[in-house]
């Protein structure tokens, strides 16, 4: 274990900006063993991706490496001529990206591109060729490798693609293979085959991996060591098991507080205050001490060296230089796990009994068109039959995984897709019946906000024009000193200075926009609003102050959420109920606590062990979902998840399964379960 | 925005010395349609700099056009034609010099432009025939009586070209000698010029003016004045010593009718300017308004829409530009009534080409759109405004319009150079523009019979080419610059 395969020190690399000079890298020392997975975390633009570039040498036109050496056993990388390069890249370090749909040609079928990559690297043509990619495929769990190998990439699902991806960088059996958040556009169940393939190769091959990922529970199920990253240095490098009990750095301690869960679900996530330092000067000090709580004036003096803390543990703080190895008081333990505070509890019978809004059997089906006289030859049944209920000041979670239709269901509600059948109460009155201007009238009352904090904000209109859009449209304000009024306040609710209203959103961060978005949503006095995924495009840390923000508004605004996500760790934090949704329809509905804690429906089950958890670091095996989630257009007969279900029996086949109620709040649809039993 | 405000002052001084004379001179003024196009278009245009020199996020791109030094020389190169264009947009009607019975002023029924008159001197100083360029005798032999009542075949003297000299073997000299006296103004002219531009930089930053000076020669400053003040002065070089030749030869020679070639090239400009300008006016509001409808709307809207211009583009345009014109043309020629004076005849139909071009190249812009306008409407931003009850027409011009401005301008601005070829082009098939307008078109037109000629005439081709050659060239490079400068796609890296 400990034959080194890739050494890197003292790696610099700079980005040409426009006017300034970014040091993107400044001084990255790592040394990667034989077989082992090593892990880099951090959050977006701290460098993880530009060190794997730079190994590489794949920069982008405007970077270039300034300083270092990156040695592959011996061999100096960076003083290899572009030629020789280009026999390191593929056969002794392979590289997966993270999309895979644009990592692959779309016009090359899979066999010519993995053929491509075998006649490059080991020289193989014609039928020997074809052989060993079907190796590969199979390898690497692609079923019916054979007809695969003639199919075009369009024809592949995404967790296929990726893992076509993996057998093309595996064709050059090499030493290294980098994967740059390989899994981050997949969904939870293919993110857990594809982790669980990764770690099998690498058994199988004794290969080293370098992963890097922002997702520390990823780096819980899969790394051997593990190094954080802030500012285009690592700060912090550690054993896996010494890096999640006993985290040093103050920025490591913080992103653990910051991330959520059920553990944390009555206080406020911690939150690092500040942001990254612009990386274009010399630093002379630490570069975390501005945002450090435990800063003292030694870190604004001078820049930490590496402090070793035995065991492989090193850290880039003076304070452990000084104390150490001693644990800091707080958020020391990452979150407690499931077994830690209470859910929620699925009762509060009085809001429930008056639901402000009720979803009844609501379908939305896309019809597809073909021909010339674009007949109607079927449907793509987005959401086929949904019941939800949600109280005032509550909030609801819809859980899934992508495309079983969550966020159509969220368009659906607010009318901005029409649903083709069933019914939307709100506040007792029936949407899907009011048209033109009487719908417009209620439009106030419930609002979105979603995923994309840079697609969400025209990037052309200050954003007191956009907060001002709302109340004009509804003349929710009375006049302009009302709306101006207005917009002050909304800025100082989201924690945005006064002086934001004159400006343009491209002068904001990625948090502060997504803030600009709730404050917009907010305007109009809504009393549902529909989360859209609404953090998923943020940093954790980013990530933390967005929650805060939303619990605290839904505190003293009694505001109620649907709260659109996949990620579970956040619905643990915020939701009072769930409910599972899988190919249009829901699964599995009740209060936090019910279906979190003991999940009944098979893909509820299976859903959550996919999660990758910090808590369960170390253990191995459970239930994996097989297969991907099938086409809306055509879905199985019978209970939709069977094809994918390991308890499925011949009668899940025959009929849909009716939803039978566990308790007063806890339905599931399955028939592995009677009325009022607690199942089997 | 430092160019912005040169550009203005460029535009208004010769407009405004050009309205005086026409007032001192006591001249009737006549504005053609097309001259009042072009003046809207420039109020148009300062409206538009003056909404965007207060808006930091339609200037940011602007001040990167200004920073770059092939587009700013381009724009001096453009500027230069676009200033002879103006003066040649001013039209009048002279005074004659007898008065009427009564006393009052009496017009002629030529309308001329201020180009016009400062050129009278080219107009007017007509030969016979063709003659070369700088030459003093005619470019074929006739039959010449001798004062001794002799008869010789032999190429006569020109009437005006050369005429001053004496002695014929000292033309080279001569025209040496008014060469390098203009080349010595024109330097002047240029340092002058260099010495204001360093002032004012230096009044405006509060530099030292020493400070400022260096920094312009080494091209340390963000606009790239330099590289402009060096375009600048080949501009003047190649104009003054041609300014000062024209008065005693023919510098560009003269054309079948013994008209200077010169005078009819820079009498082109203007048709080739409002063809690329007035079209776009005609075609901009089509393409954009229903470009946007067909990706916003959808549906049969779409389908209507994209009907409409898939038809329009599998006509050739050629053919369906060439019936349009004929038509127009027996309109006119049935109702010469309506137009007092042959200038205005010529105008209306150039408007008209103007007109017919820009409904025929409506499409491609109008399928840009509406390709962006779907992206567009699928935004978060939009759905937002639709979760507002935010009315269809707001979406479009809050949300939409704003977004694909930038299209528009980059379409713009590459457009330009297409139909000034265009308007050649067509003019050479003969469906151009009034065989009496005089634009690139016609004289290449005319050039087709002068290069089967033996020997050949080929200089009325060649500096029709060349004058098309630089403009189309110069708005080229600017239309790249504005391009690069607008398109997010090509901004990597920065």
């Amino acid at each position: 274990m400990t034959e080194s395969v890739l050494r890197v020190e003292g790696l610099k690399t700079e980005l040409e900006g426009s006017g300034a000079t970014v040091r993107a890298i400044d001084g990255v020392e790592l040394d990667l063993r034989r077989g082992e997975t090593f892990a880099i975390v951090g959050e977006s633009g701290c460098g993880k991706s530009m060190t794997a570039l730079s190994i590489l040498r794949l920069l982008p036109e405007t970077g270039r490496i300034v300083a270092g050496s990156v040695a592959m056993e011996g061999t100096e990388l960076l003083s290899l001529p572009e030629a020789a390069m280009r026999g390191v890249r593929g056969r002794r370090i392979a590289m997966i990206f993270q999309e895979p749909a644009t990592s692959l040609n779309p016009v090359l079928t899979v066999g010519t591109q993995v053929a491509e990559v075998l006649m490059r690297h080991a020289g193989l043509r014609g039928e020997a060729a074809r052989r060993r990619a079907l190796d590969l495929l199979d390898a690497v769990g692609v079923p019916d490798p054979a007809r695969r190998l003639g199919e075009f990439p369009f024809q592949l699902s995404g967790g296929l693609k990726q893992r076509v991806m993996i057998a093309m960088a595996l064709a050059g059996e090499p030493d290294l293979l980098i994967a740059d958040e390989p899994t981050t556009a997949l969904d939870v169940t293919i993110q857990a085959q594809v982790l669980d393939l990764l770690r099998a190769l690498q058994r199988e091959r004794g290969m080293s991996i370098l992963l890097i990922t922002h997702d520390l529970g990823i780096v819980a199920r899969m790394a051997h060591r593990v190094a954080v990253m802030y500012a285009g240095q690592i700060v912090e490098m550690a054993e896996r098991g010494r890096f999640f009990s006993a985290p040093q750095h103050p920025y490591t301690l913080k992103l653990f507080a910051a991330l959520p869960g059920a553990g944390k679900r009555g206080g406020q996530l911690a939150v690092i205050p500040g942001q990254v330092p612009p990386l274009t000067g010399e630093f002379a000090a630490c570069r975390f001490a501005e945002r450090c709580e435990f800063a003292f004036d030694r870190c604004r003096s001078a820049t930490p060296a590496w402090a070793a803390l035995g065991e492989g543990h090193e850290v880039r703080c003076f304070l452990r230089e000084t104390r150490r190895a001693e644990p800091l008081g707080s958020g020391r333990a990452p979150s407690a796990g499931p077994a830690g505070a209470p859910l929620a509890s699925g009762e509060s019978g009085a809001a429930r009994a008056k639901p402000l809004l009720a979803v009844r059997d609501m379908k939305v089906h896309f019809p597809i068109r073909r021909g010339l006289l674009r007949r109607t030859v079927g449907h793509v049944r987005a959401v086929d039959g949904v019941r939800l209920d949600l109280a005032a000041g509550r909030t609801l979670a819809l859980v899934g995984e992508s495309g079983c239709g969550k966020t159509t269901v969220g368009k659906a509600i607010l009318q901005l897709v029409r649903p083709s059948a069933g019914a939307v109460s709100f506040e007792g009155v029936e949407l899907t019946a009011l048209r033109g201007e009487a719908l417009r009238k209620r439009r106030n009352e419930f609002q979105i906000i979603f995923q994309d904090p840079y697609a969400s904000l025209n990037p052309r209109m200050r954003v007191a024009d956009a907060l001002g859009e709302g109340m004009m449209a509804l003349g929710t304000e009375t006049d302009h000193v009302a709306v101006e009024r207005r917009i002050d306040e909304l800025l100082a609710q989201v924690g945005l200075p006064r002086e934001a209203k004159y400006r343009y959103p491209h002068e904001f961060s990625g948090g502060q926009r997504q803030r600009i978005a709730i404050a917009r949503a907010l305007a109009v006095r809504p009393k549902l609003i529909v989360c859209d995924e609404p953090t998923s495009a943020l940093d954790v840390s980013v990530q933390a102050q967005i929650l805060n923000l939303l619990k605290s508004l839904q505190r003293e605004l009694g505001l109620a959420y649907l709260f659109i996500t996949h990620n579970i760790a956040v619905v643990e934090y915020l939701a009072h109920d769930v409910a599972v949704m899988y190919l249009g329809r829901i699964v599995e509905a009740g209060g936090a606590e019910e279906v979190l804690r003991s999940p009944k429906h098979p893909y509820t089950q299976a859903l959550l062990a996919a999660v990758p958890r910090i808590e369960a670091a170390g253990e191995e095996e459970f239930a994996r979902l097989e297969g991907e989630l099938p086409s809306p257009v055509n879905p199985p007969a019978g209970c939709h998840f069977h094809p994918r279900c390991p308890s499925a029996t011949a009668k899940c086949r025959e009929a849909y399964p009716e939803a039978v109620r566990l308790s007063p709040t806890h339905a599931v649809n399955c028939i592995l379960y009677r009325e009022q039993t607690n199942g089997g | 925005m430092a160019p912005l405000v040169l550009t203005a002052i460029l535009m208004i001084v010769p407009l405004a010395a050009g309205t005086l004379f026409i007032a001192l001179s006591r001249a009737m003024p006549v504005v053609l349609w097309t001259d009042a196009l072009i003046f809207l278009l420039l109020a148009a245009m300062a409206a538009y700099f003056w909404y965007v020199r207060r808006h930091e996020h339609l200037a940011a791109p602007w001040r990167r056009v200004a920073a770059s030094s092939v587009g700013m020389s381009a724009l001096v190169v453009l500027l230069a034609f676009i200033a002879v264009g103006l003066i040649d947009s001013l039209h009048f009607r002279p005074r004659l010099a007898q008065p009427g019975a009564g006393g009052e002023d009496v017009h002629a029924v030529q309308v001329l432009s201020l180009l016009d008159e400062l050129a009278r001197g080219l107009r007017s100083r007509a030969e016979r025939t063709y003659s070369a360029p700088l030459a003093t005798r005619a470019y074929s032999k006739e039959m010449l009586e001798l004062a001794d009542g002799t008869q010789v075949r032999d190429f006569p003297r020109l009437a005006h070209g050369g005429a001053h000299l004496k002695d014929e073997s000292g033309r080279s000299r001569d025209i040496l000698a008014r060469c390098l006296a203009a080349l010595a103004l024109a330097l002047a002219c240029w340092g002058v010029l260099a010495a204001v531009l360093a002032a004012a930089l230096a009044r405006r930053s509060r530099a030292r003016f020493g400070d400022t000076w260096r920094a312009l020669l080494g091209a340390r400053t963000r606009v790239p004045w330099r590289a402009m003040l060096i375009t600048a002065g080949v501009l003047l070089a190649v104009a003054f010593p041609a300014a000062a030749l024209s008065a005693r030869y023919h510098v560009l020679g003269t054309d079948k009718v013994g008209q200077d070639v010169l005078y009819l090239a820079l009498k082109s400009i203007r048709t080739g300017l409002v063809i690329g300008t007035l079209t776009t006016l005609v075609m901009l509001p089509l393409s954009v308004l229903l470009g946007i409808m067909a990706g916003y709307f959808r549906g049969w809207i779409d389908d209507l829409i994209q009907y409409a211009y898939t038809t329009l583009n599998s006509i050739p345009a050629v053919l369906l530009i060439a019936a349009a014109v004929l038509m127009v043309q027996v309109q006119i020629d049935t109702h010469p009534e309506l137009f007092p004076t042959a200038a205005q005849r010529a105008d209306l139909r150039l408007l008209f080409l103007c007109i017919i071009l820009g409904l025929t190249s409506w499409t491609g812009l109008a399928r840009l759109l509406r390709g962006e306008a779907l992206k567009l409407r699928e935004l978060e931003y939009i759905q937002a405004a639709h979760a507002f009850g935010v009315s269809h027409a707001r979406i479009i011009t809050r949300h939409i319009l704003p977004n694909v401005m930038h299209l528009v301008l980059i379409a713009l601005v590459m457009d330009f150079s297409g139909l000034v070829l265009a308007e050649a082009v067509l003019s050479y098939v003969g469906v151009g523009v009034d065989p009496s307008t005089i634009s690139f078109g016609t004289m290449i037109n005319a050039a087709r019979m002068e290069m089967a000629r033996e020997p050949m005439v080929w200089w009325a081709l060649l500096a029709a080419f060349t004058f098309m050659f630089v403009m189309v060239l110069a708005a080229n490079l600017f239309a790249d610059a504005v391009r690069d400068a607008f398109d997010p796609r090509l901004r990597m890296g920065n």
